[in-house]
């Protein structure tokens, strides 16, 4: 498996692991039979995402595309963090082995999902804003 | 202490010896004559070869008309069974019995065979990792061409009873070959003795090079030919022979089987060093049986984590280890033995394969046992599974 060096270093070290305990929003995606879980938790401010943190049981993809994506998505606006794809995840990593490429969609999808989780809380039905979270297949 | 290198995948490959490395450099310098020319040069590199055939002979307790060279332990599979299958669906024979943890060599050629006519009978392994012999028995029908069980298995390293085996298949009338590429030169093979028609093994698990490998064909047994052609190999397998591959097998087998109950007896007690270190860590357990698996072979599950992550880990710190892992396959179903053992797909995801040789020092034992678990730490506190089985919450 040829890892970009980004990959190893987000694998290695990476950024905003833990729990948020008074957070905004929280997402989990993925199941443990196929070997990837992602949870993600949000606080939000005044539309601002001010913190994100995982957690995530998976191979070095699936730690490093999660550590990525928190940090794509770190002070961005609520907008800004709907607009992140699965590819900008990527290409932030230098790439991934075609074979990951469905970790960098769980990045994607924890991250909505944890939106979703916002937007119910508030009491605003969230699929007319963040849409479907799509739950990897088997 | 101190960051080591440790290399504890020896199942998947191991160095080629010095020893080995010598006895091939003349036949690819001054030696580097056909085997099937007439002149002194061709006679020499002939003659290489069939004291290399002597020596895997003496190995397997084997004649060594016998003994046929290949490119690989997959090729002796392949060469066993689907030729095998030939010879016997020529008497009516399409049916084949082997197991459900074979290595996909054996696994996905019994598959082929059944998209041709054949029907093939998977006997189970019980919660250890062996196969009862009877289960062999009963699956053997009175069409049964060949019964194909490895002798002991590539990531749990269980040893299966295989004198029995042969003697049921024997019994029977059934011919019987076993994929001894990871026994060979860990337990004690005699062909002869043991009743074994057919028998494949590879070169590079035993430290010769990559792209050489043996079928022991008993004799008697009219194999069709694998590669039609030139005369090599009586025939039966055509094609210049790889003479520095071969002398280097010959070598290495040579090496590998001399010894063997010493390497084995400073090898177990660091072996069970391991598997007791390790399974000292909550919610692990030992994959296969503990007395009956290969000498060097400690396969652990480690609940609420992932292996590729662990073995990505594990070569930071200068180990090199193996997993039973979906994403170390490239597919998203975990191995087919942890699974055939009866373990969840979550718990075979995190599992973890070290396969040491004598080579290994006490230091170097103390110092995987010192990083296994502070890595498995490290990756249990960012994982959600994890937190959610220390809640006692259940994960499906």
């Amino acid at each position: 498996m040829l890892y970009s060096e980004k990959v190893l270093d987000h694998f290695s070290n990476p950024r905003n692991v833990g729990e948020i305990e008074d957070a905004d929003g929280i997402g989990e995606i993925g199941n443990a039979k196929c070997g990837d879980i992602m949870k993600m938790y949000l606080k939000i401010d005044d539309n601002i995402i001010t913190d994100a943190k995982f957690k995530t049981f998976g191979c070095g993809a699936a730690v490093a595309t999660s550590s990525m994506a928190t940090e794509l998505i770190k002070g961005k606006s609520i907008d800004d963090a709907l607009k992140l794809t699965n590819q900008a995840v990527v290409e932030a990593l230098d790439g991934l082995p075609a074979v990951k490429i469905h970790c960098s969609v769980l990045a994607e999808q924890a991250v909505r999902s944890a939106l979703s989780d916002y937007y119910t809380r508030q009491g605003i039905d969230p699929v007319p804003i963040v849409g479907e979270i799509k739950e990897p297949e088997e | 202490m101190d960051k080591r290198f440790i290399y504890a995948d020896n199942a998947a490959t191991t160095a080629v010896s010095e020893e080995v490395i010598e006895a091939m450099l003349p036949y690819f310098r001054e030696g580097y004559g056909n085997a099937s020319s007439i002149y002194k040069l061709g006679r020499d590199a002939q003659r290489a070869i069939e004291d290399s055939r002597d020596k895997v002979a003496k190995a397997l307790g084997a004649d060594p008309r016998e003994i046929f060279f290949t490119s690989c332990g997959s090729e002796s599979d392949n060469w066993a069974i689907k030729g095998t299958a030939e010879l016997m669906s020529q008497k009516g024979k399409k049916h084949i019995v082997t197991s459900v943890f074979e290595h996909h060599a054996v696994l996905h050629t019994t598959q082929y065979l059944e998209k041709h006519g054949f029907e093939v009978t998977y006997v189970p392994i019980n919660d250890k990792g062996l196969i009862d012999p009877e289960d062999v028995k009963n699956a053997i029908r009175d069409d049964t061409a060949l019964v194909t069980i490895m002798y002991a298995n590539n990531e749990i390293g269980t040893i299966q009873p295989i004198d029995e085996i042969a003697t049921i298949c024997h019994e029977k009338g059934v011919l019987f070959h076993t994929d001894a590429v990871q026994a060979v030169g860990h337990v004690d093979i005699d062909v002869h003795k043991q009743g074994i028609d057919m028998l494949s093994l590879s070169g590079h698990k035993i430290h010769a090079q990559k792209g050489i490998g043996a079928l022991y064909v008993r004799k008697g047994i009219n194999l069709p030919n694998l590669i039609h052609g030139g005369g090599q190999e009586r025939g039966r397998r055509a094609g210049t022979e790889n003479v520095p591959a071969i002398v280097g097998l010959g070598v290495a087998i040579e090496n590998a089987t001399r010894n063997i109950a010493d390497k084995n007896e400073k090898i177990i007690p660091l072996r069970n060093k391991l598997i007791d270190g390790i399974l000292k860590l909550p919610y692990t357990r030992l994959n296969g049986d503990r007395d009956k698996r290969l000498p060097g072979n400690i396969n652990i599950s480690i609940e609420g984590i992932e292996g590729e992550s662990l073995l990505l880990m594990l070569d930071m710190n200068g180990i090199c280890a193996s997993s039973g892992s979906a994403c170390t396959s490239g597919s998203l179903d975990p191995s087919h033995v942890l699974l055939a053992l009866g373990l969840k797909h979550e718990v075979a995801h995190g599992s973890m394969r070290l396969s040491i040789e004598e080579n290994v020092s006490d230091e170097d034992v103390d110092y995987i046992l010192e990083v296994v678990p502070k890595v498995v730490g490290r990756l249990r506190e960012m994982s959600p599974v994890w937190e959610k089985m220390m809640k006692g919450e259940k994960y499906e």
